[in-house]
């Protein structure tokens, strides 16, 4: 389970980082949102991956921590998805406004110029 | 009674922010009144916090650190807010710089686009809670509200090169908040915690593998750090994101670059001064101080216009400051302290002086036209006579212009008599005084490099203060009382600093020798408050 955690982790992440480094803003749009789920997913892992293991304390079970999934990192990824969400919508504006202003979307805001 | 002090710096812009996010625009002066009311709140708030920790008034709080547990949750399972001698002096700095901004943006700026009111607000709060936040994660989420109201505000008046550069400077921070993200991720999968105390004090016990983890989510970190600090070489959006913001935006993020060199110098000593990763100390940072410094100064040079040169001089004091913290030893930290005081004073100041210097440029107030009509707020006789403005126009307009550019260069290259001069000449001192234990070469760059830095500042700015100030054919700018009042009081401000060196310079050493003495950090910390 853990490689294949890790290899999905590591594709993300790296179709990612390559859309981030394409000069169309919808590429970076694209590369930072994979890179986020990738990060999400990686903040998931560090509570260690369990199989059937609730995050929250189950009154008929007993309180023994063993029992349990880490309840922490859960909610750190809810934040981070949270958080996540609103900036890349922000940055949705952003962008659009940058298509009207400048007539391209390309990240500087003008055509490179043809060879 | 008093231990809730320390929750108003957040709430205060919070709930400031949120109502008015829902008031309508139409009561422009109402609006405007409670804004700057609530950011004067916000500064008897830090000032009665910085007198309850330096124990000019009677407090239960102890040892110069007091704690907050929101909640009332304990230390390490709820999250705290930490105030000590460093946090409180960030936090008066922030609300002196963001009053003064404020006031300045109203005279004008303010109407320039939407929502300038609430998003400013938004960013004291994130700033603030940056500030006195003692939780890594917590810590990320502050960073993000005040990164979101970043956006923004440099958004803010619209325009093609406001969205160009804030483009990137978004989507550079977007990708350091998931670098962060990251880290604390990985720094909590070994620690176990996210309390900055706890964290400390579980980093001495991690075996070596777990250590090896910690030392990759430690540099994930100060890279985060050095990017929100400035630090080449991942600067390159900073000043063209700077130049293009509007001035009293451009001056309110003098200050965004020094939570970057906040959170780093908090994190180096609770990491452990002698064990701490790379980025944070030694000899790394020193380096990456001095390229920064470097690029900085060209920068200063090539610049050819001020509202660039202030960008490049904003790189220019972060880079001396991470020199300043990565120099072996302690003794530089006061110093430093005080040099990053006059730094966010001066370069808060310039920033809005520049526009007023500017003001009569056509292309400044092209933009400001076409902004204008972009949100379809313009008043019908403010089109029609863009150079008149509502208010009383100061007399001797150019006079004072002339006499706070003159105070800023001083500031900024560090001439006598104003505060630049006395936090160089400190921070020069406390160098030669540090060679038996720092290697005598460090001392020597530090020494050419902040002196040199000074005299490009020096040369640049009377350069460029040559050409605005002395062309005839440019026509005198019409200032206003609110526009002139804030730049007039940072530059009295750095006056003050300057003149009261001996008192400010107690008790920058009183933040230093709290800050480097972290087991009463931790102990406070974890104990609740209590004694």
């Amino acid at each position: 389970m853990e490689v294949v955690f890790a290899i999905a982790i590591g594709v993300m992440a790296g179709s990612g980082i390559y859309l981030l480094l394409r000069p169309r803003t919808f590429q970076v749009i694209m590369g930072l949102s994979l890179l986020s789920y990738a990060v999400n997913l990686f903040i998931f892992g560090m509570a260690r991956l369990r199989i059937g293991a609730a995050p929250v304390i189950d009154a008929t079970r007993s309180a023994d921590p063993a029992l349990y999934a880490d309840p922490v990192p859960q909610a750190l990824v809810l934040t981070a998805i949270v958080i996540g969400f609103a900036v890349t919508a922000l940055l949705l504006v952003v962008l659009l406004a940058a298509r009207g202003l400048s007539g391209t979307d390309h990240v500087d805001g003008r055509e490179p110029e043809q060879e | 009674m008093t231990q809730h002090l320390l929750i108003l710096p957040i709430l205060l812009p919070f709930l400031t922010g949120a109502l008015l996010l829902f008031s309508s625009e139409a009561r422009h002066g109402w609006r405007a009144l409670f804004a700057l009311f609530a950011t004067l709140a916000q500064l008897a708030v830090a000032l009665a916090l910085l007198a309850g920790i330096d124990g000019w008034i009677a407090t239960p709080w102890q040892g110069g650190v007091t704690v907050y547990a929101l909640g009332n949750w304990a230390a390490p399972f709820g999250i705290v807010l930490v105030a000590d001698h460093l946090a409180t002096l960030m936090l008066t700095l922030t609300s002196i710089v963001g009053l003064a901004t404020l006031v300045y943006a109203l005279a004008r700026w303010e109407h320039a686009g939407s929502h300038f009111l609430p998003l400013f607000q938004f960013l004291l709060m994130g700033l603030n809670g940056t500030f006195l936040t003692g939780d890594l994660f917590n810590l990320f989420v502050f960073f993000e509200v005040l990164l979101a109201a970043s956006y923004g505000l440099a958004l803010h008046a619209s325009g093609v090169p406001r969205v160009k550069t804030g483009l990137h400077y978004i989507v550079v921070n977007l990708v350091a908040s998931l670098v962060f993200l990251v880290a604390a991720a990985l720094i909590y999968g070994v620690t176990g915690t996210l309390n900055m105390a706890e964290i400390a004090l579980a980093v001495p016990r991690l075996d070596a593998d777990a250590r090896a983890l910690f030392e990759i989510g430690a540099l994930l970190l100060g890279i985060v750090f050095l990017v929100k600090a400035g630090a080449w070489p991942l600067n390159f959006w900073l000043p063209a994101t700077y130049a293009a913001a509007t001035p009293p935006v451009g001056a309110v993020f003098a200050i965004l670059t020094k939570v970057g060199v906040y959170a780093l110098l908090r994190f180096s000593i609770l990491f452990g001064q002698d064990v701490a990763p790379a980025p944070f100390k030694g000899d790394w940072l020193f380096f990456c101080g001095l390229a920064t410094i470097a690029v900085g100064t060209l920068g200063v040079l090539a610049a050819q216009k001020l509202d660039r040169l202030g960008g490049f001089m904003v790189v220019v004091s972060s880079g001396t400051l991470l020199a300043a913290f990565g120099f072996t030893g302690t003794t530089l930290t006061a110093p430093a302290l005080y040099y990053l005081a006059s730094s966010v004073l001066g370069s808060g100041a310039f920033f809005m002086l520049i526009e007023l210097a500017e003001r009569n440029r056509t292309a400044a107030a092209d933009l400001l036209a076409i902004s204008f009509e972009a949100f379809g707020l313009q008043d019908r006789h403010e089109l029609e006579h863009p150079g008149e403005m509502a208010g009383v126009a100061i007399p001797a307009a150019m006079a004072f212009l002339g006499l706070a550019f003159f105070s800023c260069a001083a500031v900024l290259s560090g001439l006598p008599p104003l505060s630049g001069f006395v936090a160089k000449f400190a921070l020069l001192k406390a160098a030669i005084a540090a060679p038996p234990v720092a290697p005598a070469l460090n001392a020597g760059l530090l020494f050419t490099a902040l002196l040199l830095s000074g005299l490009a500042a020096l040369i640049a700015l009377s350069r460029l203060g040559i050409r605005v100030f002395w062309d005839s054919e440019r026509p005198t700018p019409r200032l206003q009382w609110l526009e002139a009042g804030p730049v007039a009081a940072l530059v009295l401000l750095c006056f003050a600093l300057a003149f009261g060196a001996g008192p400010a310079m107690a008790y920058f050493d009183a933040a230093a020798r709290a800050l480097h003495d972290p087991a009463t950090y931790i102990g406070v910390v974890l104990s609740g408050g209590r004694p």
